[in-house]
This record gives C-alpha cells, sequence and structure tokens, in this order.
C-alpha cells in the first residue's frame, strides 16, 4: 500500500511551524566525536523503514507490472497493461474526479470551520476552556466508528436528517442520490479533522503577540478586521501546513468513512480512488491492479504536494 | 523414494497420534471462520463440543471477522507459511479456493484417515454447487442457508389472504392492495451488492435462467454474463416500476433500518433473504408480528426449479502435517454427524446440509416447535427440482467484484440515471471484463 506522509500527532506538533520567533538550534547542537555512534543510532530506524516500508512498496510496484495469483500460485509479467486497463476504464476517471472534490470540500470545510471556531477560543469566551478540550476529541475516533454515528445521524428516515424530509419529503435520500451520498462523507471526514485543525490552529493562535491584537483593538479593529489583518496572516505557515496534510489524508484516510457509509455508491458516486483501491485489492484480490491504482494514486499524492510546495508556500512567511 | 518418505511420514504420524493419549499432549490445529458475533459464539460451542468429544485432537477456532476478511487473512498467512488447518470460504470464493493450488481435498483427505463419507447423503443442490466437474466434493458444506420470501400474515388477512403469492403477478396485486389497505412498506429490498444473491442469482436459478455461459461458469474459465438477455431485465423493470408506485421500498442501513429490521418492526409487509435470518426475525419481531416464510415466487407459467444455496464450505489447506490432517479429518467426520446439524439448525437458522441430518431433525420434532417451524420450506426451495446445469450454482471468477456491479447497476436504475436495458448492459459488459481479468491471472489452469 502507497503511505505519504502520516500525520502522527507527536511528530507533527514537533514539526509543526507555529508563528513565533525561532528558537536559536545553533547554539544547541550536539555533535557526536565518532560518525559510527550517530550511524548505530540511525541503523534501526533505517531497518524498519525498509522492512515496513520500501519492501512492501517494492513489491507493489512488481505486482503492478504482473497478474499476481491471490494464493501466490505465480504471476505473469504483463508491461504496462494493469495501468493501461485502469486508465482506458471510464469509471476509474469518474474516481479521479470524486476524489478531488471530495479532497477540495472536506479540507475547505474541515479547515474554515476549525479556523473559526480556534479565533472564537482564542478570544477567551464564556466557557473557552471547555470548547478548547471538547473541540479536540473528534479526530481520537476511529473511522469506522465515525463513520457508524455518521451513517445513523445522517440516515433519511431514522436519523437527524429525518427532520428535513419530514418537512420536504425526498429532500435528503444518500442512499440512492450521490450529490446526498457525497455531502454525507464530506461532513464525516470533515467533522473528523476539524478536531485535528482546531488544536494547530489555537496553538498557532495563542502565539500571535498579544500587544498587536490590544493595539489594534484600541484602534478601533473589531473581530473581523483583527482576524483579517493581524491573525491569520500571522497563521499562513500553519495553513500551509494543515493544507498540505488535510488534502494528503483526505486521498487516502476517507476509505473506512467511505466503506461503513456508502460502500463507494449510490452507482459509484463516492467510489474515491483509496476506496477503489482497498475494494478491488481486499475484497476482490485483484492485488496487481491495486498495485497499480495505488502507484498512480501515490504519484498523484507527491504531485500535488509538489504544487502545493511550489505555488502556495511562495506565499507563505515565515518569521 | 517419495512413497517411501510418504509412508515413513505416514508412520511417523500415526505412531504419534497412537503416542498421543499417553502423553495427554493433543494434537493441536487451527480453524479459521468467517462469522462474528452470536454466530462466532455458536461455532465456539460445536468447537467445544468437538475437543469434549474425544482425547487426540484439540481444534482452535478463531473468528476472522466477515467471510472477505477470513480469506484476506487465510491468503496472507498461507503466503507467509502460518495457514489454518480448516478455513472456511463463502460460496463465491470457491472459484478462487479451486484454482489457488492451496487446498488438501476433503474427499482424499477423508478417504486417506479412513472415513467413509456417504457423498450422496448431501442434499444435490448443495453438494453439487461446491463439487468440482467430476463430482469429487474438495470442500466440506458447513453452514448453508437459501433465498426465501418472508410475509406477514396479519397485514395479508387484512386484503382477505392466507397465502403468501406464488407468482410475481400475484404478488404485484397483492402490493397494491396492501398499499391501499394502508401499509407504507408492502415489500422491503436493498440494491447493494449482498442482494444480488435474491436478485440476480436465486431468481435466475428458479426460473431456469443463465446467468453466465457454459453452465454459469462450471464448464470453463472463458464464460460470459447473459443476464441482459434473460427474464432478469423484465423483473429488474418490475421491480423499478413497483418502486416508483411505493410498493416497493429500499431499507438498508443507510437508511435507517434493514429490510429485516423493518419487517421485524412490522413495517414491511414482505422480503427476501436468507433463511438464515429466519432466526434473527424470530429473535427481534416486535411482540405479536404474525408471520412465516413461503419459497420466492416466480413469473406465471415458470416450471420452478430449485433454489441455490449459500454460505460457506470448509477447506482443508495443503501443507500441514499429517497428524494435523488426522484431526482435520475427525473435526469434519464430527461436524457431519445428524446430532451436531440439530444442534447447529437450532442455534442458528441454517439448514442441514445432509438428507440424513434433515431426516434426523424432522424425527425429533424440530420443525413442529415454533419458532423453527417454516424452516422446513428452505428445503422444499433447494430440492424443488434435480440442480439442472443452470441451477447448479455459479462459479464465476472475481464474482464479488461482478456483484458490486449489479448493484452499481441497480443503483443506477433506481436513481433514473439509466434506463434498465441500458444499466444492465453496462453491469454485463464491465462483468465480462472482470472475468477475463480473472482468467488472464491463471494461464493454463482450468477448474477442476
Amino acid at each position: 500500500m502507497v503511505r505519504g506522509p502520516r500525520s502522527v500527532p507527536g511528530a507533527a506538533t514537533a514539526s509543526a511551524p507555529v508563528a513565533r520567533p525561532r528558537p536559536q538550534t545553533n547554539d544547541k547542537r550536539v555533535y557526536f566525536e565518532n560518525r559510527w555512534i550517530g550511524i548505530a543510532f540511525v541503523v534501526p530506524q533505517v531497518l524498519l523503514i525498509f522492512t515496513f516500508f520500501y519492501w512492501p512498496a517494492a513489491q507493489a510496484v512488481y505486482w503492478a507490472f504482473t497478474l499476481e495469483q491471490p494464493w501466490g500460485g505465480g504471476n505473469t509479467w504483463v508491461g504496462f497493461n494493469n495501468f493501461a486497463a485502469i486508465l482506458r476504464d471510464p469509471v476509474y476517471w469518474n474516481s479521479i474526479v470524486h476524489s478531488f472534490v471530495f479532497a477540495v470540500a472536506s479540507t475547505g470545510s474541515a479547515m474554515g470551520i476549525a479556523l473559526l471556531f480556534a479565533l472564537l477560543v482564542d478570544r477567551q469566551l464564556l466557557g473557552y476552556r471547555v470548547f478548547r478540550a471538547v473541540l479536540a476529541w473528534p479526530y481520537a475516533i476511529a473511522a469506522p466508528a465515525l463513520g457508524l454515528a455518521f451513517r445513523f445521524i445522517l440516515a433519511p428516515e431514522a436519523g437527524f436528517f429525518a427532520v428535513f424530509n419530514r418537512i420536504w419529503p425526498g429532500v435528503w435520500d444518500p442512499t440512492l442520490d450521490g450529490n446526498d451520498a457525497m455531502i454525507a462523507i464530506i461532513i464525516t471526514f470533515a467533522w473528523k479533522y476539524l478536531g485535528y485543525n482546531f488544536i494547530f490552529f489555537l496553538s498557532a493562535l495563542q502565539g500571535v503577540p498579544r500587544a498587536l491584537l490590544e493595539s489594534a483593538a484600541i484602534d478601533g479593529a473589531g473581530f473581523f478586521k483583527r482576524a483579517r489583518y493581524i491573525q491569520i496572516p500571522l497563521l499562513t505557515p500553519t495553513i500551509f501546513f494543515l493544507l498540505v496534510i488535510n488534502i494528503t489524508e483526505s486521498f487516502q484516510d476517507s476509505f473506512g468513512i467511505v466503506d461503513i457509509m456508502t460502500s463507494g455508491g449510490p452507482a459509484r458516486a463516492t467510489e474515491l480512488m483509496v476506496y477503489k483501491i482497498y475494494f478491488d485489492g481486499f475484497r476482490g484480490l485483484d492485488y496487481s491492479g491495486a498495485a497499480a491504482q495505488s502507484i498512480i494514486l501515490m504519484l498523484l499524492v507527491i504531485g500535488l504536494t509538489i504544487v502545493q510546495f511550489r505555488y502556495i508556500e511562495r506565499r507563505v512567511h515565515y518569521t | 523414494m517419495n512413497k517411501n518418505l510418504l509412508t515413513a511420514v505416514g508412520a511417523l504420524a500415526l505412531s504419534a497420534s497412537l503416542a498421543a493419549p499417553a502423553m495427554a499432549d493433543k494434537t493441536k490445529f487451527d480453524f479459521w471462520f468467517g462469522l462474528t458475533g452470536d454466530l462466532a459464539q455458536r461455532v465456539g460451542e460445536v468447537c467445544q463440543h468437538f475437543n469434549d468429544s474425544q482425547a487426540d485432537f484439540e481444534v482452535v477456532c478463531t473468528s476472522q471477522g466477515n467471510y472477505d476478511q477470513t480469506l484476506q487473512n487465510t491468503i496472507a498467512a498461507f503466503r507467509a507459511g502460518n495457514q489454518p488447518t480448516v478455513v472456511q470460504v463463502y460460496d463465491v470464493g470457491t472459484a478462487t479456493m479451486m484454482l489457488s493450488g492451496a487446498y488438501y481435498p476433503a474427499n482424499k483427505l477423508m478417504a486417506e484417515n479412513g472415513y467413509t463419507v456417504k457423498w450422496d447423503d448431501y442434499f444435490p443442490g448443495i453438494a453439487r454447487y461446491y463439487a468440482a466437474s467430476n463430482g469429487d466434493m474438495y470442500s466440506f458444506p458447513f453452514n448453508s442457508s437459501t433465498a426465501l420470501l418472508y410475509w406477514n400474515k396479519a397485514d395479508f388477512a387484512k386484503i382477505g389472504k392466507t397465502e403468501a403469492p406464488k407468482t410475481w403477478e400475484e404478488a404485484a396485486e397483492d402490493m397494491k392492495l396492501l398499499k391501499d389497505a394502508g401499509s407504507a412498506c408492502p415489500m422491503g429490498i436493498n440494491i447493494s451488492a449482498n442482494e444480488s444473491w435474491q436478485l440476480l442469482e436465486q431468481f435466475s436459478a428458479i426460473h431456469n435462467e443463465p446467468v453466465a455461459t457454459k453452465d454459469n461458469g462450471f464448464g470453463g474459465l472463458d464464460t460470459e454474463l447473459v443476464f441482459n438477455k434473460t427474464k432478469f431485465v423484465k423483473y429488474v423493470t418490475d421491480l423499478k416500476s413497483w418502486y416508483d408506485q411505493g410498493l416497493v421500498k429500499i431499507k438498508a442501513k443507510e437508511t435507517g433500518k434493514t429490510f429485516v429490521e423493518a419487517f421485524a418492526a412490522g413495517e414491511c409487509d414482505m422480503m427476501m433473504t436468507s433463511v438464515g435470518d429466519h432466526g434473527t426475525v424470530a429473535k427481534i419481531a416486535v411482540p405479536g408480528l404474525d408471520w412465516d416464510v413461503a419459497e420466492l415466487p416466480v413469473y406465471a407459467g415458470t416450471e420452478r426449479k430449485n433454489s441455490l444455496v449459500g454460505g460457506a464450505s470448509l477447506w482443508v489447506l495443503a501443507g500441514k502435517s499429517p497428524a494435523e490432517y488426522k484431526g482435520a479429518a475427525a473435526f469434519l467426520n464430527f461436524i457431519a454427524q445428524p446430532e451436531q446439524a440439530l444442534f447447529w439448525s437450532t442455534v442458528t437458522g441454517y439448514i442441514p446440509v445432509t438428507k440424513s441430518g434433515f431426516d434426523y431433525m424432522k424425527a425429533q420434532g424440530f420443525y413442529d416447535k415454533p419458532p423453527y417451524t417454516g424452516r422446513e420450506v428452505a428445503i422444499a426451495s433447494l430440492t424443488a427440482s434435480e440442480p439442472t446445469p443452470i441451477t447448479r450454482g455459479v462459479r464465476i471468477g472475481n464474482f464479488t467484484q461482478i456483484r458490486a456491479e449489479v448493484s452499481n447497476g441497480l443503483q443506477e436504475i433506481f436513481a433514473n440515471n439509466k434506463p434498465v436495458q441500458e444499466a444492465i448492459d453496462g453491469v454485463v459488459e464491465r462483468g465480462n471484463a472482470l472475468i477475463k481479468r480473472f482468467a488472464d491471472t491463471y494461464p493454463g489452469k482450468t477448474l477442476p
């Protein structure tokens, strides 16, 4: 399976660019007298990465150019046939389009709402300590459990959304309406990443010097003006970091939600690339087709990340 | 030389198994199965009964999740050389298993370990589904079921009927009357990949209509889907028109209740599902729900054929020791006993797979007592006729994906994205590409 940069919370916190003066690391840098000690420290990590990442990835690349029998009975070299078959398939292009729609919509809503919440909590309104703790929780919930909960919440006949159907019969039906099903998985994914984004936005906001905000307030800038002209410009490194992570995760971390909530349906309306890989590879035992799709997805995510770094990072100002 | 080696190993194994009771050290072997929840506990009880019944072997039974996950895990374990001795594989996995080269044929296993299995004791519909083309059985049918029509007797009484509809024409009339009498859901269905079993496969079998050429794939890997030219098209057209008239409702976990739950709650008057759900409905039905089961309806003028068996069979995997195979043979022999069939069918909803098991259950009065009354309809449906080449079953590669294609096609139709014929043609075309891909994966191999 393809795996891009993962969002291990601890590691991410350490590397998250936050708008505050950089610590002067040069003074604290540690040198080893003997370079072999350094290498010895690195070896276990390299071995782990090789065993659990590069080796399986290399095997996936090999499978992508063969037709692999699931039980290991042998394989046939087919060159680029697997890729050609996938790229010729309109259904596959359909899944690419859906993946992009999903990525843009879920990243946009997860980041937008998280930023709004973080700005509100940062104002220290009544009960902000409670919100600060509670809003971080959604990220801790596993995707399948989340899918189950939202499947119930969004069920057209029994869930909370049933109210809308009682007012306007048939307005909400994710079982047969593809757009409704897409909205359902976007809501679910955005809800999960809202908590994640919130933590980063809040910690970054707390790095914004109070003096700036206070002087702006004295000058008569209201909540929105302060956010627009002071806080958000100072948050650009965090926004950029979260953008890269959210886009990447929406391509990879969505299959659990899709599997539980829609199984890719109705009529493929929510068949994302990663769900198709899961379905073809694990359910359908088409290892080679799934491997080829994984490689395409990997290249796509790498490409997207490069684009983001080249064209969006230019607008980011690190202090 | 090879023969000598085998004999030597055999002798060693024999002495090992003879010595086993003295050492009080049982030969352990693994059995992986794909059932969860209540059913997993029931399998555990069967295993416990086996372990208590003798002193030589101990079966270690582990649930691996659902059928798909069990197959995935088993394949991963097999590739790593840690496979279980016995594994439960679902019906549509049969083609993959037969081509895998990873199994030890059940008939060979039993013969080598001194068990005589009366293969003709199995119901023909069940035996032939799992058998190779020459009739040899490479796996043991374990949990078997077939699809039935569940109907709400009380609601049918309101429209003056005391029997379930036997034809679809009659069913259509009944559904209209039920709707006029105030029913919000005359029939509950779903159109996910799982329901391809009821809507396409069972329907085609009882109407003696092919799903694919070459006897539904039993005749070779180069089979082609043909259900865009059979009565299935008319059936889907009718279902869609009944749906548009509000006679058929989609009930799924995504809408809030599955059709089984909606039927058990008294909301839907009819549904089509496995006899395996008979126990579930009895357990979760609202108090006083007056319901029964019947055979699936057919179109008027159809000579009804046997319905298909669903469920899973037990495969013995290659590469285990003779002692483990001896244990596996004892286990398979044990679960085939009529007493075990009675226990298993009582606590689950699955049907007995042998005639002797069925006779034993009848003699014990099993089918006379509620809530088990009605389950004999499943046997009647399975044995409605001698299996024809078409009603023997469906043995097509990549069938899990084909079922998903069927579901996508039905969803396109029900969401008004495409007309019926165009959508089903599309399903057949994509399905044929999947079949071709499966055949290409196994070049030069043929189904046994």
